[in-house]
């Protein structure tokens, strides 16, 4: 067993025990870059330099005794959250030379836990898309099956878990971009509930939906990047003062007697049959476990890519209108006067999606039509909110699956902008009622892609999402299949 | 259709975007299709509903209002693609 393959769990215990040190797992790490990365390009940037000076000096703490719950650990970072001295740049042309002069609260919260950097990994530019085919760098491809996109906004963050190219990594997820590429690539991934996880340093998109979380190789190792990122940040008015309790207790207790909500909008024609079917079987094993299946409804479901379209434009014009070529990034070569130079910057800056969404959202906030959209959508979201309030009445949790079909190939849907947001349809209601969520692995497809299955539950209700992920991953004993690379 | 290209263009000024002959065309046909697509959100009667800014009731985040250290400007300028002395740099505003 190469080290590289291991879970966070496994590899605490051989660090503990001295058999392995965090610099020979910083090896086996990049060694295994070596060879996949150049079909996966999973990285933006490497920073094997810094990663092996963390390495040694997380073994002058091992030899000392000082063990932190992610010491010697390589971590990858979606390239969304500002780490200082090291280039950060969405994805975006326009930030490809910024440097950030500090470090995201979440940075912070992982180096103090111990964790290696691995690298600053690939995303859709400014975290819009779902398929990482936008990003200014270049594609990244699903390591299960190199002509298929591996899922997005994160799409590099995902691949470099599944492909072994790191242990645990860091995504942002605005409307599905965790969940949608866990699922995709075949590992966990969580959005926590709105305001769990501090946003201070992770470059906004849509500032009322944003939120960051890991991905990881299992369910333990996703409670464990849980109790290192949660709690709540003075330095992000957002985040909120709630206790975060030591989620990898809630890792593998019985669920007897819980009731699991089946809502009927999720499961409607238009799922891929191998899709539908895998999450069947998931429900079944949930059931075998002792959860007992309630039928609901989230009645106002099929209007949330349109809710979505509006309000994660709408903020994401206003925070993106600071690209103007003055304070860092990029600035055009030929403009003569100063409106020219922020119209050539952003022109030349930003790329197609990018600017498709700052239209739409400049549209919806202009005069005369913003109560027609944004202020309809922003009520329409309510009703998505009390549809979730009124479900979690009925249940203790919701199973849907995470998204409606495998991964797709690369260039299918780059033409057409509306069928690419609806590969979202089931993970962006999350987002707008702020409620947590986590894919789990489900199967595989005949031609053998990945299938995920999503647990949504209440606000601040990540430790029964942690507890019925991890019953039911037990349970099921999905084939621990890995990508051929 | 409920964009033309001049819309489009009228848009495009207002998120100081400058965009091409082509780009216009093509965003005109695909912003057209968004927003019919999310006409659908008018089937709903939505009266006396409040609207959702935010999903998590957080009210004003107040702080001590107490010195704390800061960027400095040497840091703050240091991504600047034009700066000179204390001040980013920019094209002339007027004539």
């Amino acid at each position: 067993m190469e080290l590289y393959s291991l879970t966070i769990h496994e590899l605490q215990e051989k660090i503990k025990n001295g058999d392995v040190s965090a610099m020979q797992l910083a090896e086996s790490v990049f060694s295994r870059i070596d060879t996949v990365e150049e079909r996966v390009h999973s990285y933006i940037r490497l920073m094997k330099e810094e990663a092996l000076t963390a390495a040694a000096i997380a073994d002058e703490n091992i030899k000392k005794g000082d063990i932190q719950p992610l010491t010697g650990i390589p971590v990858a970072l979606k390239d969304i959250v500002c780490t200082q001295g090291i280039t950060t740049t969405c994805g975006s042309h326009i930030l490809h030379n910024f440097v950030p002069p500090y470090n995201a609260t979440v940075v912070e919260k992982l180096h103090d836990a111990g964790a290696v950097f691995v690298g600053k990994t690939n995303m859709d530019e400014f975290a819009m898309g779902s398929s990482t085919e936008t990003s200014y760098f270049g594609p990244t491809r699903n390591p299960w099956d190199l002509q298929r996109i591996p899922g997005g906004s994160s799409g590099g963050s995902a691949t470099a878990v599944a492909a072994d190219e790191c242990i645990a990594s860091i995504g942002s997820d605005t409307g599905g971009s965790i969940r949608q590429p866990a699922a995709l690539c075949g590992i966990v991934g969580m959005k926590p509930t709105y305001g769990r996880v501090s946003r201070f340093g992770l470059i906004a998109f849509a500032s009322s939906l944003d939120q960051i979380g890991p991905f990881t190789k299992d369910v333990e190792d996703c409670a464990i990047m849980m109790n290192v990122l949660a709690g709540y940040d003075p330095k992000e008015s957002t985040s909120v003062k709630a206790e975060v309790p030591d989620y990898r207790q809630f890792v593998g207790r019985d669920i007897k007697g819980w009731k699991i909500g089946i809502p009927k909008e999720y499961f409607v024609e238009g799922i891929d049959p191998e899709v539908s079917s895998a999450v069947k079987k998931a429900i079944e094993v949930v059931e075998k476990c002792g959860g007992q299946c309630v039928d609901i409804s989230l009645p106002h479901t099929q209007y949330s890519v349109a809710v979505y379209y509006i309000i994660a434009p709408a903020e994401a014009s206003s925070n993106l209108a600071r690209y103007d070529g003055v304070k860092y990034g990029f600035r055009t070569a030929d403009a003569r006067d100063l409106a020219e130079m922020y119209q050539k910057t952003r022109m030349q800056g930003f790329g197609a999606e990018v600017k498709r969404r700052i239209m739409i959202g400049t549209y919806a906030l202009s005069a005369g039509y913003y109560d027609a959209y944004y202020g309809k959508a922003s009520q329409v979201r309510a009703l998505i909110r009390q549809d979730f309030d009124e479900a979690f009445k009925q249940c203790d949790i919701i199973i849907t699956p995470t998204t409606p079909t495998p991964a797709f190939k690369i260039g299918e849907k780059t033409d057409d902008p509306l069928q690419m947001y609806l590969s979202d349809i089931f993970t962006i209601s999350t987002n707008l009622a702020g409620i947590p969520g986590i894919s789990v692995p489900c199967g595989f497809t005949a031609a053998g892609l990945p299938i995920g299955v999503q647990f949504l539950a209440g606000h601040f209700e990540e430790g029964k999402l942690l507890q019925i992920a991890s019953v039911y991953e037990k349970s099921a004993a999905i084939e621990k299949r890995r990508p051929t690379l | 259709m409920k964009l033309s290209t001049s819309d489009v263009e009228y848009v495009a000024k207002l998120a100081r975007l400058e965009v091409t002959e082509a780009e216009k065309e093509k965003f005109t046909a695909q912003l057209n299709d968004i927003l019919l697509y999310i006409d659908q959100l008018n089937e709903l009667d939505t009266k006396g509903v409040v609207p959702m800014s935010h999903a998590i009731a957080v009210t004003n985040a107040f702080r001590e209002d107490k010195i704390a250290e800061s960027l400095g400007t040497q840091k703050a300028l240091a991504n600047a693609p034009d700066a000179r002395g204390e001040f980013f740099r920019v094209p002339k505003v007027i004539d």
